[in-house]
């Protein structure tokens, strides 16, 4: 479809539903995972699948090294002034039809298990306790466990997860050392689930058409009778956050629960987030400026993304939307939007891995990492803080003293850029600044001022942040209408065609008989 | 009577099935239209065997094609000692790749248990079938020397006759035992082909040559 808006006002406005993760809040507790793998994962061939994962960073993730592209080969690389998939061309796909070259094996993740409980009630009377083996649930044999999921889980400092970690890249010896030395060994929590990316590489780099972006809310699904299997999505993604099934042998992923969101509901991971670290939200983004963000120079990349996410308050921006058929509810919902305030006019949530160049569409505030802290000569002593006056006051002069250096953040979220990083922490380092003053009143003359401006805000967005951060309603965290299905499909179609549609994929069971 | 069941009545039967049987498959059972891949269960004995497998397969089938097709030209084309003898040789040695192949597949999904757990009763029928195809191939190029021409004048003929519904049989019938099974057994595979994972043939994804990388699906129809 020719987008209407377009042609008005020059713009391309698309609705999308977007999260923030405040990774500050993150306790790594995994409900979200659990949640997730209980409603969507816990069938035959999905057993390994975590649509939603939460890894340990400095930490190799999963799959293992997920980041490193040099072997999976995912996203997109930059061509000239565009972008170009990284896996490999289109004739190239075509030749390598019949072996993808850059997929991980089931080894990169884990091989999914059970215990043969069976043994201990059948097991003949002998000397020893009968014991349950492990057996996969592949193949049906025993097997030694050797991976699981959340596998370096709190494994920060860990030699071989830790110090593996792809983020580490362009670090000093002394800051590597650093964030691994037991006692000021620093690590924290990165819950995943698909990115639902603008600029998605695993719909470009699927050969059989399967993957598609929804119009009406930018989440991209995954056509279970469309897949053909050549697991060139797999390779595609660069978070490998679509997984293949190998009992049905199709390819499945996050579909950001959009039977959920069509009543209304939050999605299971989101409703369960005990840390209510999540925000969920429509963003209103200009969809012609595609291809001009993703070939953006790399420590561009954040602030071109940040531009194409439109002010859903400016007249044109709603004229576009509507002519693309935004209902008026999620024009609304935009305005109101938890992540507008985060990413665009706060500016504190970042694109998790801009350089992968698929336009992430779920961003993360950084986290301030525990405070900026060491232990020293058994004592714990606040960064700078020794002032003489006891003061336990957070300072700027701290930042570059940071546990997790700047370095390993920008890499994370800023595709390298390392400035970017230090103004979110600026602005967080203020919040905290001006919220202490207020509560504990130990601020020096002049110095919550002085914070307020280094960290580029006032005091009313400080504390509209402090608000939003620490004390949000469910109301406040998840402002979406119900997607009203229904009503997005015009009435001139057969109803009950889309009746059967609506749901998770096919009303079938979807079975290989041959 | 026999000769009349092979060469006439038994590759019509089997294109029917595979046509017949192919749309109903596609029509009830969408789902399982593919080649249930096992790379991510076992990835490096699989590089090794698909590739050489399809290529292999891909080349020699494509030149069975290309004499029935465009057998003129074929014709001219082996006319001619030197070329004739530069064909059979490649023909071997792509057929022994592709025997190679399907060597490496069978002992895979026979030896990685992973592999095996994802392998149906169908795959194993086909397997052999195919083995067996290519196996009579060899023998027959081996034994009975320079195919690519007599083919134009034995097999190239009778398919032809059986596009134009016309069947010929004597053109097959005095031909040696393994020629005829080779020759029936083709038409096994077109037959089997809606019952086992041949059905990816038809699921060759080239419209993604053309297609734009980005798919966005609006429910809404456009208003304009």
């Amino acid at each position: 479809m020719t987008p209407a808006g377009k042609e008005m006002t020059g713009m391309d406005i698309r609705a999308q539903v977007s999260m923030v993760f405040h990774l500050d809040k993150c306790i790594g507790c995994h409900t979200c995972s659990i949640a997730c793998k209980n409603i969507w994962t816990d069938r035959k061939g999905a057993e390994y699948m975590w649509w939603n994962n939460v890894e340990t960073k400095p930490g190799t993730g999963f799959p293992t090294k997920w980041e490193d592209q040099e072997k999976y080969r995912g996203g997109w690389e930059r061509d000239g002034d565009g972008v170009k998939l990284r896996l490999q061309g289109k004739t190239s796909t075509l030749g390598n039809i019949f072996a993808n070259p850059a997929l991980p094996t089931v080894d990169d993740y884990y091989e999914p298990w059970t215990y043969d409980y069976e043994h201990l009630f059948d097991a003949p009377e002998g000397d020893d306790q009968p014991t349950a083996r492990t057996v996969s649930m592949i193949s049906g044999q025993p097997m030694d466990v050797e991976a699981g999921p959340n596998w370096d889980d709190d494994l920060g400092g860990s030699p071989v997860y830790a110090a593996n970690d792809p983020n580490l890249e362009g670090l000093t010896e002394d800051e590597r050392a650093q964030m691994h030395e037991l006692e000021r060994m620093v690590f924290f929590y990165l819950p995943r689930i698909c990115n639902h990316c603008v600029n998605p590489s695993c719909v470009a780099a699927c050969p059989a058409g399967a993957l598609y972006k929804r119009g009406e809310d930018g989440i991209v699904l995954l056509s279970q009778d469309k897949c053909r299997a050549w697991r060139m999505c797999i390779s595609g993604c660069p978070y490998k956050k679509t997984y293949y099934n190998w009992s049905s042998g199709k390819s499945e992923k996050c579909i950001l629960c959009f039977p959920r969101l069509e009543s209304g509901h939050a999605p299971a991971c989101f409703h369960s987030c005990v840390g209510r670290i999540r925000y969920l939200g429509v963003l209103l983004y200009d969809a012609s400026q595609l291809e001009r963000v993703a070939g953006s120079a790399d420590e561009d990349l954040v602030e071109a993304q940040r531009a194409m996410i439109a002010d859903p308050n400016a007249p044109e921006v709603i004229a576009s939307a509507r002519a693309n058929g935004v209902s008026e509810a999620l024009i609304t919902a935009a305005q109101r939007s938890p992540v507008y305030k985060f990413v665009k006019e706060w500016k504190l949530a970042l694109p998790l891995h801009a350089e992968f160049r698929t336009l992430p569409m779920l961003f993360y505030v950084p986290p301030m990492l525990p405070v900026m802290a060491k232990v020293e000569n058994g004592t714990y002593d606040v960064e700078d803080a020794g002032n003489g006056d006891g003061s336990a006051m957070p300072t700027f002069t701290g930042l570059d003293q940071a546990r997790a250096p700047i370095r390993f953040m920008a890499n994370l979220f800023s595709a390298g850029n390392e400035e970017i990083i230090r103004e979110v922490y600026r602005k967080l380092l203020a919040v905290r600044i001006l919220m202490r003053a207020k509560s504990v009143g130990d601020a020096a003359d002049g110095e919550v001022a002085e914070a307020l401006a280094a960290g580029a805000t006032t005091a009313d967005e400080a504390e509209a942040i402090f608000r939003l951060t620490s004390m949000p309603t469910f109301q406040e965290r998840f402002v979406l209408p119900p997607l009203a299905r229904e009503q997005q499909i015009e009435a001139t179609v057969n109803p009950f065609q889309h009746k059967q549609e609506a749901g998770f994929g096919s009303r079938k069971q979807g079975e290989r008989r041959w | 009577m026999w000769n009349t069941v092979l060469f006439s009545v038994i590759p019509y039967v089997a294109v029917a099935l595979a046509v017949v049987g192919g749309i109903w498959r596609y029509r009830t059972d969408r789902f399982s239209y593919s080649s249930q891949s096992s790379q991510f269960l076992e990835s490096r004995a699989l590089f090794w065997g698909s590739v050489s497998w399809h290529y292999g397969i891909l080349l020699i089938l494509g030149a069975h094609v290309i004499a029935v097709v465009l057998w003129t030209v074929w014709g001219a084309l082996v006319n001619d000692q030197g070329r004739l003898l530069v064909l059979e040789v490649i023909g071997l040695a792509v057929s022994l790749l592709s025997l190679a192949g399907l060597a490496v597949l069978a002992a895979r999904r026979l030896s990685v248990p992973r592999v095996r757990s994802v392998t149906s009763p169908m795959d194993w029928v086909l397997m052999v079938v195919l083995a067996v195809q290519v196996i009579l191939g060899i023998w027959m190029s081996l034994v009975y020397r320079w195919g690519s021409e007599w083919y134009v004048h034995t097999s190239v003929p009778w398919l032809h006759s059986l596009v134009k519904l016309n069947p010929k049989p004597e053109f097959m019938v005095n031909l040696p035992w393994i020629v005829k099974a080779h020759a029936v057994l083709g038409f096994g595979l077109i037959a089997l082909f809606p019952f086992t994972r041949l059905v990816h043939i038809v699921s060759a994804p080239v419209t993604y040559l053309w297609r734009s990388y980005q798919l966005v699906v609006w429910n809404r129809r456009a208003a304009q």
